[in-house]
């Protein structure tokens, strides 16, 4: 159990890692220390000034300058991390965010099942060729995907925790998400958001393949969406 | 002399003022105007709450530690909430659902704004009693329904309300999404009833504070648990009717067919979150602003020295309620709400943690220097502190738009929430409860016993919550009902069980105060006046106060916190003694004239 007590963040496969993970610990650093500060004076003061025989408690009301300095650092911090996070919240949510050359899916959440669907040959979303799959996100490495991420029903969301990503799909909505996984292996994605009564089952595989390997499986699914 | 000052009998009411009370059982007790009875009325009824909700955080805890496997006891649960003893989905979300919403509305926010709202304003002002002593017990008798109601959900046919305490549209308004049709229902009728409840306590504490200060008692003379009582009744007068509005909106889908959250007719899901979390953003401060009230007072006394900071405590406390009203848009990271008002969100959240921050540097201040006795209510109010930092820390993550799309709707938030409503809010609940308890009852709780359940409680506590920012780190998605599903969770499974024993250890250990308050109501030391040498205008009266509270209005010469005064040779100066030499100079004129 002792090895899942960690503070680290889990391995990481898409190129939001690197956006987010650094941030995450720097917050880390910056709250650990301000953790450290308090509950080591708490302590110390709880144990210094403990009441002994014959002691007075010094008649104090406080500090004007103490006031502003512990608010004005505070306000710095707070502030520089807002700032240091809001271009990697562009990038990951903002509208100008998914590449240009993103490839194209669409992902429709239903109670309780992703299905998404590919562009097939011609490399677009809305045409014939297009197919749906349940419960597969197949994507090639190192290739940003963008997906329309909608619901059917009740309010889902798309949470695949190797690639720090994150978005509620919301009946009405068609959201956008992008990724862009960076090795190649098998995740799971998975819902984040209560949906009902098979919410702790609403689970995908998430697939990331080499670039050869993707087209030919889609090539595969393509023919096999041709048939029928 | 400052002897014969501070305990000065003139100023110090004794039984030499017998009061007849001729009331029938029943006025006195059951349908009183009393603020003091009330204030014992919603303390009973609130901790009935804050059983029940413990106990169906058991019932989680049971099926997340050992999926599937039956739940001691768990065999008289009818077959529709588990089955052989195994509990079913449809009991995990209906107990996610209601031990969220038992906790938030009929136990936390009861405990802090219902009883020490009641108990603490007329007594600490120097009033008689309420400003309007009839709507005040209206208030806690539309409170009891508000609760029958709740309960009802479980009684009905599908059950209770199982959407969670936030109740996202549309899984709540469409019964064939969620599988639950009365009790979702029953859900938003007991909170639009509870919701008359709480307008017509705070606009009575509203408007107690501000009319009904003895003379004296100027606006920085009020102690700070007044301030955050005030603060948080504003809060509640202006958010709760939000509350009621969108529970409204949500019971006409359920029932009348009208659309407000179905897309396909034109409605709009988002549109709840933004209702609910106008109403539920301040809600979080209601739910803790008291608290931290509580724990100033406490804390001055227990350090025998006046509160660090005092003005800007009452600032910080004004600027989170005004703060409170710009941040509902944090919970909304990730729903599709525009991403620039994300970092809009972003920014005014990170500030709002900086008079959090204030107030925290100012109780370390208070205990800096001081003369620090550990009673059970001063022990946790240092927890309190303690951990309310950690809460507030781990805030900073979450307040990140990158880093919460990473850990939003995670254990790491689950972490979070519990470490403000539980390490902080209930902390400082047991820390106010065991204070004052002595002159709720006249006795004081089993300090022994108290001083176990504190050590426990700390310690179990934090083995079940902490690892939960490691789960939430790891990936663990909350209100999963198995997490044996996912492969990436299989792995982290043991610690599942670690807080799953820890959390029953934590329950079990809240036996001895539910066995400390009942006893101690019976067999405790008898406590005087003044246990705590408190400055307070409360413990110059007998424990229990009689009804009326105050023989003759007292008059108010400085604030509670003078502790340690080279004023008095003891480490105490009450509020109503005056000085010879006139010092400070006395204020004989009400305030606010």
């Amino acid at each position: 159990m002792g090895k899942f007590l960690s503070w680290m963040l889990p391995p990481g496969a898409s190129t939001f890692v690197g956006d987010i993970d650094w941030l995450y610990y720097l917050i880390l650093i910056v709250t650990g220390i301000a953790f450290i500060v308090v509950e080591v004076a708490l302590v110390w003061f709880a144990i210094k000034y403990r009441a002994r025989p014959g002691r007075k408690a010094v008649y104090e009301h406080g500090s004007t300058r103490a006031e502003i300095i512990w608010t004005a650092v505070t306000a710095v911090v707070v502030v520089v991390i807002g700032l240091l996070s809001a271009p990697a919240w562009n990038k990951i949510k903002g509208r100008n965010g998914p590449p240009a050359d993103s490839m194209p899916i669409a992902i429709a959440a239903k109670q309780f099942e992703w299905n998404i669907t590919y562009p097939g040959a011609d490399g677009k979303i809305g045409t014939t060729d297009d197919y749906t799959i349940r419960g597969q996100l197949h994507v090639p490495v190192n290739r940003p995907v963008v997906a329309m991420l909608t619901s059917e029903d009740a309010i889902h969301s798309f949470f695949v925790p190797a690639f720090r990503i994150k978005q509620d799909a919301v009946p009405g909505m068609h959201i956008r998400v992008w990724f862009q996984a960076t090795k190649p292996g098998t995740y799971e994605l998975g819902c984040a958001e209560l949906c009902g009564l098979g919410h702790y089952r609403m689970r995908a595989m998430v697939t990331v393949h080499t670039q050869e390997d993707y087209d030919r499986w889609a090539a595969q699914q393509g023919r096999s969406v041709a048939q029928r | 002399m400052a002897t014969t000052a501070t305990g000065a009998p003139a100023h110090a009411y004794g039984e030499e003022h017998p009061h007849v009370d001729d009331r029938p059982f029943i006025r006195k007790y059951i349908f009183s105007t009393d603020h003091k009875i009330i204030g014992i009325q919603f303390l009973l009824m609130s901790l009935l709450f804050l059983l029940l909700g413990g106990t169906l955080a058991m019932v989680m805890r049971w099926q997340l530690g050992f999926p599937g496997r039956p739940l001691p006891g768990g065999g008289v649960l009818p077959e529709t909430m588990a089955q052989g003893g195994v509990i079913l989905p449809e009991f995990y979300n209906a107990a996610v659902t209601m031990h969220g919403t038992f906790m938030v509305f009929f136990a936390i926010m009861p405990l802090l704004v219902g009883v020490f709202g009641n108990y603490l304003i007329p007594l600490k002002i120097g009033a008689p009693d309420m400003a309007f002593p009839r709507i005040n017990m209206a208030s806690f008798w539309t409170a009891v329904p508000a609760g029958f109601l709740m309960l009802a959900g479980f009684f009905v046919e599908g059950g209770s309300a199982a959407a969670g305490w936030t109740s996202y549209a549309p899984l709540s308004a469409r019964s064939d999404l969620s599988g639950v049709h009365l009790g979702q229902i029953f859900w938003c009728l007991s909170l639009v009833v509870l919701g008359l409840s709480s307008i017509m306590g705070s606009f009575n504490y509203i408007t107690t504070v501000i009319n009904l200060r003895a003379p004296g008692m100027n606006w920085f003379r009020l102690p700070l648990s007044i301030w955050a009582l005030f603060v948080t009744s504003c809060l509640v007068l202006l958010a709760i009717p939000v509350l009621s509005g969108a529970a409204i909106m949500l019971l006409f889908d359920q029932t009348l067919g009208t659309k407000f959250f179905e897309p396909a007719a034109g409605g709009q899901p988002l549109l709840w979150q933004h209702l609910f979390w106008f109403f539920g953003h301040p809600e979080v401060y209601i739910l803790i602003l008291p608290a931290m009230g509580f724990a100033s007072d406490i804390i001055a006394n227990g350090a025998r020295k006046p509160v660090f900071g005092y003005t800007s405590m009452v600032l910080a406390i004004i600027a989170i309620g005004f703060l409170g009203w710009g941040v509902w848009g944090h919970h909304m990271f990730q729903s599709g709400m525009n991403p620039t008002l994300g970092t809009a969100f972003m920014i005014s959240t990170l500030l709002i943690s900086v008079p959090s921050a204030i107030k925290t540097f100012n109780w370390l201040g208070t205990i800096w220097q001081g003369n620090i006795t550990f009673h059970v209510p001063m022990l946790n109010a240092l927890a309190f502190v303690s951990m309310f930092v950690i809460g507030g820390l781990s805030g900073v993550f979450m307040a990140t738009t990158p880093v919460d799309i990473y850990i939003h709707d995670t254990y790491f938030i689950v972490a979070h929430l519990h470490y403000v409503l539980f390490g902080g809010s209930l902390f400082a609940i047991f820390a106010a409860v065991t204070y004052w308890y002595p002159k709720m009852f006249g006795r004081l709780m089993n300090p022994t016993l108290g001083k176990i359940h504190f050590w426990l409680t700390l310690i179990f506590y934090n083995c079940t919550f902490f690892p939960m920012h490691q789960l939430g780190l790891h990936g663990h998605m909350r209100r999963i009902y198995d997490p044996t599903q996912y492969a990436f969770l299989k792995e982290v499974q043991p610690v599942n069980t670690f807080i799953t024993i820890s959390a029953f250890l934590l329950f079990a250990t809240q036996m001895l105060f539910l066995v400390n308050f009942i006893m101690s109501w019976f067999n405790g030391q008898k406590a005087g006046n003044n246990p705590w040498n408190d400055n307070g205008l409360e413990w110059t009266l007998p424990s229990p106060p009689v009804h009326g509270n105050f023989p003759v209005t007292p008059t108010v010469y400085r604030g509670p916190y003078e502790y340690s005064s080279p004023h008095s040779d003891k480490d105490f100066l009450p509020q109503n003694v005056p000085l010879p030499g006139g010092y400070p100079a006395p204020h004989a004129q009400p305030a606010g004239d």
